[in-house]
């Protein structure tokens, strides 16, 4: 059924075509080899992965990469932990050297208690980065008007906040969502916020191209379970979208005729 | 030489190239990358690069991580 859908209608992300809405994050599962079990799950073809030193004590500790392979996902690196600009430039050009990798995830944030973005700098950051050669998905606020910023400096894809990394409030501003997607002509993803099944599925509905999770995945009490899911929810929140909903009314309109009533 | 990798200080025996200090770590280099002074090593020139006394060196990989 997934195949059905996306077929059809596939997320084309700075030319890479991919059949799946859905990325993933890496962190915060029990170990890698549950985190390997969600991606799967989840059917993501992108997972988001962070850049950290080496554990010098203990080099031969259990690797990302041996669970979740860059061979079988499109490995998108992201400045999670940035607050400037040249720390996200710094870290997404070694991420470079690791993987190979243009496509990134930018987030340059601006406040340890909330992660929210950092506008101005997260501006700067992607034009370093666009100059330096990068496919710049952005994490960003839900401010139309940054978005069209963004895109305009040639970002790949606008990522703004369905509510703060990490909280599960799911989708706290739809109308900023749905100005973005209206405007944008690059891929729109809500990244962060989203709690449960429901509100991947209203960010779809909105018009997203794709969502982006870690939090509501990894925290789940079934993590394998929950990514099932959302992977239902993107698709159903897409197949929604396209078919158009009915329209809303006040009052009850009855499904069955009124005429050859007894 | 003293030499400071991921943060910490290390004395190394000198001539050391950037494949040799891995190795004496115990990393495998295909995995990872490594910043010099604040400038990238490419893994071609692991085998050719030397340290020098007071390099600060980064080794660095792909951890889980969402945002």
């Amino acid at each position: 059924m997934t195949k059905q859908a996306s077929d059809t209608d596939p997320l084309i992300i700075a030319k890479r075509v991919f059949s799946s809405r859905l990325i993933i994050g890496t962190g915060k599962y029990k170990d890698y080899a549950e985190n390997a079990a969600a991606a799967e799950a989840s059917g993501a073809e992108i997972v988001t992965v962070a850049v950290r030193r080496v554990n010098l004590s203990d080099p031969s500790a259990p690797m990302l990469v041996d669970y979740v392979s860059p061979e079988k996902y499109t490995f998108l690196p992201n400045t999670a932990g940035c607050f400037t600009g040249e720390d996200a430039v710094r870290t997404l050009r070694l991420a470079r050297e690791a993987g190979g990798w243009s496509l990134v995830k930018l987030e340059v944030l601006g406040d340890e208690k909330t992660l929210y973005p950092n506008m101005p700098e997260t501006l700067r950051a992607a034009e370093m980065l666009i100059g330096d050669g990068f496919e710049v998905m952005v994490y960003c606020s839900d401010d139309p008007i940054m978005a069209r910023e963004l895109e305009d400096i040639g970002c790949c894809a606008i990522m703004p906040l369905g509510a703060p990394i990490g909280s599960g409030l799911g989708i706290q501003n739809p109308v900023n969502i749905r100005l973005i997607v209206e405007q944008a002509n690059v891929p729109v993803l809500v990244d962060a916020g989203v709690g449960t099944a429901s509100d991947a599925a209203v960010a779809m509905e909105l018009g997203c191209d794709g969502v982006l999770m870690n939090t509501a995945i990894a925290e789940a009490q079934d993590p394998l379970r929950m990514a099932r899911a959302m992977r239902h929810a993107v698709i159903a929140g897409r197949e929604a979208y396209l078919a158009g909903r009915m329209g809303k009314r006040l009052y009850a309109d009855p499904s069955s005729p009124l005429a050859g009533l007894i | 030489m003293k030499i400071t990798v991921n943060g910490e200080d290390r004395h190394v025996d000198a001539p050391l190239t950037i494949a040799g200090l891995l190795a004496n770590l115990g990393i495998a280099g295909g995995k990872v990358a490594i910043e010099r002074n604040l400038e990238i090593v490419p893994k071609s020139a692991y085998d050719s690069i030397g340290l020098n006394d007071g390099d600060r060196i980064e080794i660095v990989q792909f951890i889980g991580g969402g945002a």
